[in-house]
């Protein structure tokens, strides 16, 4: 039995031996990224579990180095015990929380109307406006990328002041829709222009009208990037934070404000900010997850032609 | 996207003159009330006759009411053709009643000593903010920095370059890799700078400082030398960016066709030599696309400079952005901010544009 009569010759066993030593470098490099990328996720988790002495000593591990209590979860009233009862705290985290959530759904739904229809129209028909035919108008929309915030920042907050639209939501959703809009038409062109005209010649030919057949038949096709395109100015609108603090002050602040203004007071509590922005984050990490295949899409249309 | 691949319909229209009068009423109606509103709400602030506004509220909503106006006359005048119009006609209007008024009016506010808190108003001064910014030395220490942050941008490329052909080579648990990847560029910008700019690099009991003082470095502090803490600030924008690159770069990836690859390795190519030879020209177009978008965000960062330094230590991680961000919160200068956010707008433009010229040669696909 000890010897073999087939065996694996000389060059076949260095080869394996280095198959598997580039096994373990990629595994390693790609656990190694994945720790740097969760790791901080993980530490404010824990962190808003911990107490005082638990922060200064540095423990990890929820059970074995510190026994995890709902304080800094009580702070912005959101623990089990605290959640029958009253709590302003928890008032004014659900405030911010509600702001964010309307102005980001509302700016990147109606990014995504008028974007997807700019860019139907763009990929479809022939324009001229004056001196700007299609791709002019196309880098007209797409140019809106370069301008920084900080160029529109000061004028809007003359305007708004004249219009008594500072500290409004509708102020920063219309704000949120024009920074987003680039990203939609870029996306929503390159969707658009993979669907092919016979689809909506032959819906013409049956008696449908322009925007008909735009409804009935492009739309339903083009609805994975609508959804690509939503989600990208979801994240993008929901963490916006410079219009935000330049912007708003008392009843419009979004969660990244709230969660800015409260670093500098009364010495930091560390479990309660890592509690609040954990519940800033969440949101996004929950659809991170459950819609990575579409954020995926909708970054990747403009990279390859 | 040349005129073949458009739709061409064909329609006759039979639109009547009684039709046309009507929408060319409707614009110019709108338009002369549009126009007397703007009017009386000027001749109010001048201080001429009091009309009992207290906001131009009613100049803004005469103006939607002329946009509506003019996007249903459209249809009402040219049929078919306005229809088509329509699909574009909102959006341009949305971005240019939002950008270009603003920004005309921002050069008028840009040419003037402005401060919001002062009770005196606007003054015209001319060329006065011009001046004061050619001897502001923190504005060109701002843009100096900006020009180190975009060269950073060099080494987050190569990491997410790598990064996408490890998730583009046979592993198992591809979706777990690539989700987690994916997560930092979900957090908001203000999150982060929290949790690890505050909570994880303090200097105490931060476990990156923790790590820093096991590695055998002596008393780590991430933001007290200029160099330290702009590098400081240069990983953690890396941080949460490098997914964004590192997507596009997959999808680029996995479009090259499976045959090149192949024939390139029946070829001989292997390892080094078929990534510089065969991949890297191939990815070409997709990383300069990626790098420019990049840039562009890049030269956006305020957030995470404005929460964790504030611009300090000494203006060494000062942006732009946050820079103008300080001015106004510190000294409510809108006049000052808005010029210096102009000339920024400006060196921005040339900037990408010539990049942009020079890029060009790249991104177009060889064949």
């Amino acid at each position: 039995m000890s010897n073999q009569i087939f065996r694996d010759h000389e060059t076949d066993l260095a080869h394996c031996a280095k198959w598997w030593t580039g096994r373990i470098a990629i595994y390693g490099a790609l656990i190694l990224w994945a720790v740097i990328c969760l790791f901080p996720i993980y530490w404010t988790l824990t962190t808003s579990f911990k107490m005082a002495p638990d922060v200064m000593k540095g423990n990890m591990i929820p059970w074995v180095d510190f026994t995890p209590q709902w304080k800094g979860w009580e702070a912005i009233g959101l623990s089990p015990d605290a959640l029958g009862r009253e709590s302003t705290a928890r008032a004014e985290f659900l405030k911010r929380f509600g702001n964010s959530a309307i102005i980001a759904l509302s700016a990147s739904t109606l990014a995504v109307v008028l974007g997807s229809l700019a860019a139907y129209g763009l990929s479809r028909f022939s324009y001229r406006f004056g001196f700007m035919k299609n791709d002019d108008i196309s880098f007209f929309f797409l140019s809106q990328l370069i301008l920084p915030p900080v160029v529109l920042a000061l004028p809007f907050l003359v305007l708004y002041k004249e219009l008594a639209l500072l500290d409004t939501r509708i102020g920063l959703i219309l704000l949120y829709t024009l920074t987003v809009l680039p990203i939609v038409i870029w996306i929503m062109k390159d969707q658009f222009s993979t669907i092919p005209t016979e689809l909506e010649e032959a819906a013409m030919v049956d008696g449908l009208g322009i925007w008909g057949a735009f409804f009935t038949i492009i739309l339903p096709i083009a609805l994975p990037g609508m959804v690509a395109a939503f989600i990208l100015s979801l994240v993008l609108t929901w963490n916006e934070y410079f219009f935000a603090a330049l912007l708003t002050s008392t009843h419009a602040n979004t969660l990244p404000v709230m969660v800015a203004s409260q670093t500098g007071s009364q010495g930091i509590s560390w479990w309660s900010m890592a509690a609040l922005s954990f519940a800033a984050i969440l949101p996004l990490i929950i659809i991170g997850v459950a819609l990575e295949r579409f954020i995926i899409k909708g970054m990747a249309a403009g990279a390859v032609k | 996207m040349s005129g073949s691949d458009h739709l061409h319909v064909v329609t006759s229209d039979e639109i009547g003159e009684g039709l046309k009068r009507l929408g060319r009423f409707l614009v110019w109606g709108t338009a002369g009330l549009l126009a007397l509103v703007a009017l009386a709400q000027t001749a109010q602030a001048l201080g001429w006759r009091d009309f009992g506004f207290t906001t131009w509220r009613p100049t803004l909503y005469a103006y939607c009411l002329w946009a509506t106006a003019l996007c249903w006359s459209q249809v009402i005048i040219r049929g078919e053709q306005g229809k088509r119009t329509l699909f574009v006609l909102p959006a341009a209007l949305f971005v240019i009643s939002l950008t270009v008024f603003p920004l005309l009016f921002g050069l008028t506010i840009a040419f003037s000593s402005w401060n919001l808190s002062s009770p005196t108003g606007r003054s015209f001064n001319g060329l006065a903010n011009l001046r004061q910014m050619w001897t502001d030395p923190f504005y060109w220490n701002a843009l100096g920095n900006m020009v180190w942050y975009v060269l950073a941008i060099i080494v987050e490329y190569a990491i997410a370059f790598g990064l996408a052909l490890l998730l583009n080579a046979q592993i198992r648990a591809r979706k777990f890799f690539r989700v987690a990847f994916l997560l930092p560029l979900m957090l908001s910008p203000v999150a982060v700078s929290w949790m690890i700019g505050k909570s994880m690099l303090e200097a105490r009991f931060g476990p990156i400082s923790r790590l820093a003082r096991w590695l055998g470095v002596e008393n780590p502090a991430f933001f007290e030398t200029p160099w330290m803490a702009k590098a400081t600030i240069m990983v953690l924008d890396a941080w949460t960016f490098i997914p964004f690159m590192m997507i596009m770069l997959l999808a680029g990836l996995q479009a090259i066709p499976k045959e090149l690859t192949e024939a390139a390795k029946v070829d001989g190519a292997r390892g080094w030599k078929a990534f510089w030879e065969v991949t890297f020209p191939l990815m070409l177009p997709v990383s300069v696309t990626a790098i420019l978008i990049r840039i562009i965000f890049k030269l956006k960062l305020a957030d995470i400079v404005i929460n964790i330094t504030s611009g300090g230590p000494g203006g060494a991680t000062d942006t732009v952005t946050s820079f103008i961000f300080r001015e106004y919160r510190e000294r409510s200068n809108v006049g000052y901010g808005t010029m210096l956010a102009m000339v920024y707008l400006v060196l921005i433009v040339i900037f990408m544009t010539v990049l942009m010229k020079w890029a060009g040669r790249y991104t177009r696909p060889r064949t």
